[in-house]
C-alpha cells in the first residue's frame, strides 16, 4: 500500500510538474494578451517530434537546447505574422485563428512523421533505473524529467522577479496600456512572451517525448487538461497555475489507483447497489473509472462559482 | 417588386432539392447529399450562437450526439414494442433532447459571455465526452448504440431501407428547419439576439436580460442540433460517443465559419462545401484536411466574413450596375493568385508524396500533367510560383480595395439617388 | 446496310470485348481498419500483409482465369461509426469484399451494416472477412451468413490458456487488466469463468479495465498489480495498449508472468525484450516463426526482407494468409466474383494450409477452426522478432479438432 503511494506520489508529481510546464507558457499568454493559444500543445508535440528528429541526426542533449530554440522561433513568427494580422478583427478571431493553426500543425506532423507512434528513445545516459523501493524500480529518466522541471519552474521565477525584462513582462500582465504609454515596446515584449512561451512547451515536449509515446494525437490528449490548469489555477498567476497543475496531477494519477466506487461506500452503510438499480451505472462506476472526468468538474464548477481561478487577480 | 418575392428562394430551395437525385443518381452522390442535408442544419443552429448572439461554442457536438442517442434508443424501443410510429417523426425526439440538456446546460453555460462561456462549453463538453463509458446502459460503451431504420411503422410501404428514401426525409426535415431558423431570426428575439452581440450593455439598458436572451438562443440552437442529430442517428443508424466530442465540435465551428457567420446562407454554404471536401477530395489527395485548416485561417485573417460574405458582398455591386467597375482589378490579381494557389498545391501535393508514399517512387501526377517528384525542377518552381505570385499579390491588393470601395460608394449613393 | 461480318463491326465488337475485359480485371477487397491512432501501429502492419499477398496472388496469374485482385485501403481510425462510413464509400467505389480485423466494437458494426444492406439490396450483396476480430458475440448471438472469421474466438483462446495454465503449479495469484469495451469484457469473463473451474485454489487478485488505445503511460496500472501481489497476469491487450503496458512493466521491473493473445503483434517483441523476462511471456496463435514448417519459413523470410524496414516487424498472420487463398480458391471454384457464389464456396470449405495442416470452415456459424500453439517469447530460438535476438517457442501444440467449442449461432442461409 506505502509503495502504491509513494510511486503514485513520484509520478503524479511528474505529471503534475509536466503540465506546469505547458500552463506557464500559455498562462503568460493568455494573461498578457488576453489570446488563449490553442496551438499551445501543438507546439509542445512539435518540440516532442523536433527532439525527436534531432535525436536520430545528432543525438538527444543537442535537442534538448535545439528544438526548444526552433519552436520559440517558430512561435515568434507566428505572433508576428499571424496573431498580430488577426488582432483587429477581435478575440473571437484569435481564438479561431490558433484554432486552425493546431489543425494545420497536427496535419503536417501527420504528414512528415507519420501516422504511427516514432520511436523516441530514452537517451542511453539515462536509460537505467535511478532507485528501488520495495522491489519496485524507477527510471532514472523520470527523475531527470522531474529535476528538468524543477529546474525550469525556478529559472522562470528569478526571470520574472529579479530581471528588468521580468519586471516589464509582469507590468504587462496586468497594465499592458499603462507599460506602452511609458515607451516600453510592447509589441516586441508580446512576441517575446510569445516566443518564449512556446519554447516551453517545446522544452516539456522534449522531455517528456521518449517516456510518453510521441504521436500526433498527444497535442489533442494534453489540450483541453491544460486549459483546466489555466483556468483553475487562475489568471495573471503564475502560482495559482503551478498549484493547479500538481494538484489536477496527483488527483489523475491517485484516482487511477482507487478502485472504490459508489455501491461499495453505501454498501458499508447497508444499502445494497447493482447494475440493474435505477442509474446502475451511476453507483458501479469506481473512482479509477471516473478519474478523466474530475479535471473537466472541476474547471466548468470554477467557472460558475469562482471566475477568477484559485489564486487569479483578474477576471476570465 | 412583387409582395411576395421573398418565397422565391425557398421555392427554389424546394425544387433544386427534389431534382437534385436527379441530375446526381450515383449512390455516392446520394450518401453525400444526405450528409449534407443534416450538415446543413447542425451547422445553421451553431450559427445560432455564434453569428446571431455572439456566443463561440466549442461544445455544441453535445447537443447533436445527444440527440442522436436519443433517437436511436427511442428507435430501438419502438421497434421492439412495435408502437405505430412513422419515422419520420423520430427526429423530433432528437431535437427535443436536444433542448431539454440545452436548458439543463445552457443556464450554467450562459451566466458568461465571452471567452469564459467558450471555456465553459469546451468543459462541458469534454465531461459529456468522458461520461460516455461510465454510462454504458445510455452510450453503449465503445461499440455505440446500433439500431435499425426500417423496423418502424411503414406509412405508404415507405420502408427507409434504399438511401433514396432516407435523402428525401433529411430533405424534408432539412427545409423545415431552414424556414424555422430563418423566421426566427426574424423575430423581436432574433433581433435582441443580435443586439446582445453587438453590445450586451446596451441591450440591458433597452430593459432585455442579456442572460436570459443567450439562454433562450442557447435552448433553440440545442433544439435543432438535436433534429441534425436525430437524422444522422437515422442515416447511419450507430451512434458512437465520438460524436459527442472535440472532432464534431470543431468541425461545425469549421463549417459555420468558412461559409460565413454574418449571414444565414453562410453555414449552408459552409456545410455544403467542407462535406463535399471530406468526401471527394480525400480521394484525390491524402492532405485535404490539411487544406481545410489552411483555408479555415485564411479565412479567418484575411475574410473574417466568410466565403458566403465574400459572394454576398457584393450583392449590393449586382443591383446597382457596378459590378463592372471590379472587374479589371479582380482580373488583375487573378494571375498572382492562381499562381499562389498552384504554387501551394503543388508544394503540398510534392511533399506529401515524397512524405507519405515514398515507397511508390518519385512519379507522380498532378492535374493530369505527370512528372518526377524529386526533380529540382519542381522545387524551383514551387520557390517561384510562391515568391512571384505571393510579392504580386500583395502589390495589387491595394488596388483591388480600392476598386471595391468605390464600386460599392457609387452602388449606394445609386440606391440613395433612387 | 451494312453486312454483318464487316470489319468496322468486327472492329467495334473487338473493342467493347477489351473493355469489358478490362473493366472485370480487378477483383476489389477493402481494407477497413486503423491507419491512424492508437491502433495504427497494428493497422499498418496488416495492411502490408495484405498488400502482400495479394501481389502473390496477382504474380501467380491472378484468380478467374487472368482478373487480377486489387487492394483498396479505408482508415477507420478504430471507430465502429467510422468503419460504417468508410464501407458505404467502399461500396460506393465497386467494392463486394470487405475485410477488417483490428477491433471487435468495429467488427461487430460491420458485420450488422453489411447484413441489412444484404438485406435491401438484393444482387449487390457484400461479403466481410474478419481476420482478427474475436469476440465470441460474432459467431453467436451475432452471427451472420455474411460474415467469414478466419481467426480462433476469444473463448476458444481462454480454454487454451486456461488448459496451459491449470498445470502451471507455480500460479497463485492471477490479475486480469483488459481493454474496456466488447472483447475485453468477454476475455474477463472467460478468464474468470475458466480458471475458477479448473483451478479453484488461484486466487484472482485483480479485475481490471481500462479505456481502449486511450492510455499513454501505464505506470498507476503496473503499480495497482505489483500492490496486489500478483505471480501472473492475463490480458488480451493489443496494439499501443499491449506494448506499453510491458513497456511500463520492464520501467518498473515487475516480476510476473504474462498470459495474453497478442504479446507477438507489432512493437510487442520490443515491449517484451525491455522487461528481460526470458520464457515468460507467453501468447497464444495459430502460428509463430519457430514452428518447422519449410514452405511457410520461406515465405515469411521473403516478406521481412521485404516489407520488414527498420523495425524488422515481420509476416504475423497466418490467418490472413488462409483468409486469401481460400478466397482465391473459393473465386476460381464458383467461377465468378459474384459474392453469394462465393460465399457458397466458402460456407463449409476445407483446406490445407502453408503448415501443411488441415483447416476448416464450420457452416453453422462460419468460424474457421486450426491448431493453436501456446507460445514462449525468449532467447535460445531460430528466427528471432523486430531484431531484439530474442524468439517465439512453442510450449503445447493444440490440435483443431480439439478447440471447437459449441456454438449458439443459428444464421439463415440465403435462398
Amino acid at each position: 500500500m506505502l509503495e502504491l503511494i509513494l510511486f503514485s506520489s513520484l509520478n503524479g508529481l511528474l505529471y503534475g510538474l509536466l503540465l506546469f510546464l505547458l500552463a506557464s507558457g500559455l498562462t503568460l499568454i493568455f494573461s498578457m494578451m488576453g489570446v488563449l493559444n490553442f496551438a499551445h500543445a501543438s507546439f509542445y508535440m512539435l518540440g516532442a517530434y523536433f527532439g525527436y528528429q534531432i535525436s536520430r541526426w545528432v543525438g538527444y542533449w543537442p535537442g534538448l537546447l535545439l528544438a526548444p530554440l526552433l519552436v520559440g522561433g517558430i512561435g515568434a513568427l507566428v505572433e508576428r505574422y499571424g496573431l498580430r494580422t488577426v488582432h483587429k478583427h477581435g478575440h473571437v478571431a484569435e481564438l479561431l485563428f490558433t484554432f486552425g493553426l493546431a489543425y494545420i500543425i497536427e496535419e503536417l506532423v501527420q504528414m512528415v512523421w507519420g501516422k504511427i507512434p516514432v520511436d523516441y528513445r530514452v537517451p542511453e545516459l539515462l536509460n537505467f533505473s535511478a532507485f528501488t523501493l520495495f522491489s519496485t524500480t524507477y527510471p532514472a529518466f523520470r527523475m531527470f524529467m522531474l529535476c528538468m522541471s524543477v529546474v525550469v519552474f525556478i529559472a522562470l521565477l528569478l526571470l520574472l522577479t529579479r530581471t528588468r525584462v521580468g519586471l516589464i513582462i509582469r507590468a504587462a500582465l496586468s497594465h499592458p496600456n499603462m507599460v506602452g504609454a511609458l515607451g516600453h515596446n510592447v509589441p516586441m515584449v508580446f512576441m517575446l512572451v510569445f516566443g518564449v512561451g512556446c519554447g516551453l512547451a517545446a522544452l516539456a515536449g522534449v522531455i517528456a517525448g521518449p517516456a510518453l509515446v510521441t504521436y500526433p494525437a498527444m497535442a489533442a490528449s494534453l489540450g483541453p487538461i491544460l486549459f483546466v490548469v489555466v483556468v483553475v489555477g487562475g489568471l495573471g498567476s503564475l502560482p495559482g497555475a503551478f498549484i493547479a497543475s500538481l494538484v489536477i496531477g496527483l488527483i489523475q494519477t491517485f484516482a487511477v489507483a482507487v478502485n472504490v466506487s459508489l455501491a461499495d461506500v453505501l454498501g458499508h452503510v447497508g444499502i445494497t447497489l447493482t447494475r440493474d438499480s435505477i442509474g446502475g451505472d451511476l453507483w458501479m462506476a469506481t473512482v479509477a473509472q471516473v478519474a478523466p472526468i474530475i479535471p473537466y468538474m472541476l474547471l466548468v464548477l470554477v467557472l460558475i462559482f469562482r471566475p477568477k481561478g484559485l489564486m487569479g487577480d483578474r477576471d476570465t | 417588386m412583387n409582395r411576395h418575392a421573398y418565397l422565391l428562394p425557398w421555392i427554389a430551395a424546394v425544387v433544386v432539392v427534389l431534382l437534385l437525385p436527379y441530375v446526381f443518381s450515383s449512390g455516392a452522390a446520394i450518401t453525400m447529399m444526405s450528409l449534407m442535408g443534416f450538415a446543413i442544419i447542425f451547422a445553421l443552429s451553431f450559427n445560432m450562437l455564434l453569428g446571431q448572439t455572439g456566443m463561440l461554442s466549442f461544445g455544441h457536438a453535445v447537443y447533436y450526439g445527444l440527440g442522436g442517442f436519443m433517437t436511436a434508443h427511442a428507435l430501438n424501443v419502438i421497434a421492439a414494442g412495435k408502437w405505430p410510429i412513422p419515422l419520420p417523426v423520430l427526429p423530433l425526439v432528437g431535437g427535443l433532447t436536444g433542448l431539454s440538456f440545452a436548458i439543463l446546460f445552457g443556464w450554467v453555460s450562459t451566466k458568461r459571455a465571452g471567452t469564459a462561456f467558450s471555456m465553459i462549453s469546451l468543459g462541458i463538453g469534454e465531461l459529456v465526452a468522458a461520461c460516455s463509458l461510465i454510462l454504458r446502459g445510455f452510450f453503449g460503451g465503445e461499440g455505440g448504440i446500433s439500431t435499425s431504420r426500417t423496423a418502424t411503422l411503414r406509412l405508404f410501404g415507405i420502408s427507409f431501407g434504399p438511401q433514396i428514401q432516407v435523402y428525401y426525409l433529411i430533405a424534408a426535415w432539412c427545409l423545415l428547419c431552414m424556414a424555422a431558423m430563418y423566421a426566427f431570426t426574424r423575430t423581436p428575439l432574433g433581433r435582441m439576439c443580435n443586439a446582445v452581440r453587438d453590445n450586451p450593455e446596451r441591450a440591458e439598458f433597452v430593459g432585455y436580460s442579456t442572460q436570459m436572451v443567450r439562454f433562450i438562443a442557447f435552448c433553440v440552437a440545442g433544439f435543432f442540433a438535436g433534429v441534425a442529430g436525430g437524422l444522422a442517428a437515422i442515416h447511419y443508424e450507430i451512434v458512437t460517443s465520438s460524436v459527442v466530442g472535440a472532432v464534431p465540435s470543431g468541425y461545425v465551428l469549421l463549417m459555420a465559419y468558412i461559409g460565413g457567420v454574418a449571414f444565414f446562407i453562410g453555414p449552408i454554404i459552409g456545410a455544403v462545401l467542407m462535406t463535399l471536401l471530406q468526401i471527394s477530395l480525400s480521394d484525390y489527395t491524402g492532405a485535404w484536411q490539411l487544406y481545410v485548416g489552411v483555408m479555415f485561417v485564411l479565412v479567418v485573417m484575411y475574410a473574417p466574413w466568410g466565403l458566403g460574405g465574400l459572394v454576398l458582398m457584393h450583392a449590393p455591386l449586382l443591383s446597382a450596375g457596378t459590378f463592372r467597375r471590379v472587374l479589371p482589378a479582380y482580373a488583375l490579381v487573378a494571375l498572382p493568385s492562381a499562381m499562389l494557389f498552384a504554387g501551394g498545391v503543388l508544394l503540398v501535393e510534392t511533399s506529401h508524396h515524397l512524405l507519405v508514399k515514398a515507397t511508390e517512387g518519385p512519379a507522380m501526377r498532378l492535374f493530369g500533367v505527370g512528372y518526377e517528384a524529386n526533380s529540382p525542377m519542381v522545387w524551383v518552381a514551387i520557390v517561384v510560383l510562391l515568391v512571384v505570385g505571393g510579392v504580386l499579390l500583395k502589390r495589387l491588393s491595394p488596388k483591388v480595395s480600392e476598386a471595391f470601395h468605390a464600386a460599392r460608394q457609387d452602388a449606394l449613393s445609386k440606391r440613395i439617388a433612387a | 446496310m451494312k453486312p454483318v461480318l464487316s470489319p468496322s463491326r468486327w472492329a467495334l465488337v473487338a473493342a467493347l470485348a477489351l473493355a469489358s475485359w478490362g473493366a472485370q480485371a480487378q477483383i476489389k477487397i477493402a481494407y477497413i481498419d486503423p491507419l491512424s491512432g492508437g491502433g495504427a501501429s497494428v493497422g499498418e502492419h496488416g495492411w502490408k500483409h495484405l498488400q502482400y499477398l495479394v501481389e502473390g496472388i496477382n504474380a501467380k496469374g491472378g484468380v478467374l482465369g487472368g482478373q487480377k485482385l486489387e487492394a483498396v485501403p479505408f482508415d477507420n481510425k478504430g471507430s465502429p461509426q467510422e468503419s460504417l462510413v468508410q464501407a458505404q464509400k467502399a461500396i460506393d467505389a465497386g467494392v463486394r469484399f470487405l475485410t477488417q480485423g483490428n477491433g471487435s466494437g468495429a467488427a461487430i458494426a460491420i458485420s450488422e451494416f453489411v447484413a441489412k444492406y444484404n438485406e435491401r439490396n438484393p444482387g449487390k450483396e457484400v461479403l466481410y472477412f474478419n481476420y482478427a476480430a474475436v469476440d465470441p458475440v460474432l459467431t453467436n448471438d451475432k452471427c451472420s451468413y455474411w460474415h467469414f472469421r478466419w481467426d480462433a474466438s476469444a473463448d476458444i483462446k481462454m480454454a487454451a490458456l486456461t488448459n496451459f495454465m491449470k498445470d502451471q503449479k507455480a500460479i497463485k495469484k492471477v490479475y486480469i487488466i483488459g481493454q474496456d469495451y466488447s472483447f475485453g469484457h468477454s476475455v474477463r469473463g472467460a478468464a474468470n469463468a475458466m480458471l475458477k473451474a479448473k483451478r479453484p485454489d488461484v486466487q484472482i487478485v485483480g479485475d481490471e479495465l481500462h479505456p481502449l488505445l486511450k492510455i499513454t503511460d501505464f505506470s498507476p496500472y503496473v503499480a495497482k498489480i505489483k500492490a496486489s501481489g500478483a505471480d501472473s497476469v492475463i490480458t488480451g491487450n493489443w496494439g499501443n495498449d499491449m506494448s506499453l503496458l510491458l513497456k511500463a512493466a520492464a520501467d518498473a521491473g515487475l516480476q510476473v508472468n504474462w498470459y495474453t493473445y497478442y504479446a507477438g503483434g507489432a512493437g510487442g517483441p520490443t515491449a517484451i525484450k525491455q522487461t528481460g523476462l526470458d520464457h515468460r511471456v507467453y501468447q497464444i496463435v495459430e502460428w509463430h516463426t519457430n514452428v518447422p514448417a519449410p514452405d511457410m519459413e520461406a515465405f515469411a523470410d521473403a516478406f521481412l526482407k521485404k516489407h520488414g524496414g527498420a523495425s524488422k516487424q515481420g509476416w504475423w498472420y497466418l490467418r490472413m494468409k488462409n483468409q486469401m487463398e481460400m478466397f482465391a480458391l473459393a473465386l476460381n471454384s464458383a467461377k465468378s466474383a459474384e459474392p453469394k457464389k462465393v460465399a457458397a464456396v466458402l460456407h463449409d470449405m476445407k483446406f490445407k494450409n502453408a503448415l501443411g495442416a488441415e483447416v476448416f470452415m464450420r457452416p453453422t456459424d462460419h468460424s474457421l477452426f486450426q491448431d493453436m500453439y501456446v507460445s514462449s517469447f525468449g532467447s535460445g530460438t531460430k528466427h528471432d522478432e523486430e531484431g531484439t535476438g530474442w524468439g517465439w517457442k512453442t510450449t503445447t501444440l493444440i490440435k483443431a479438432a480439439d478447440t471447437v467449442i459449441p456454438t449458439t449461432c443459428k444464421m439463415v442461409a440465403p435462398s
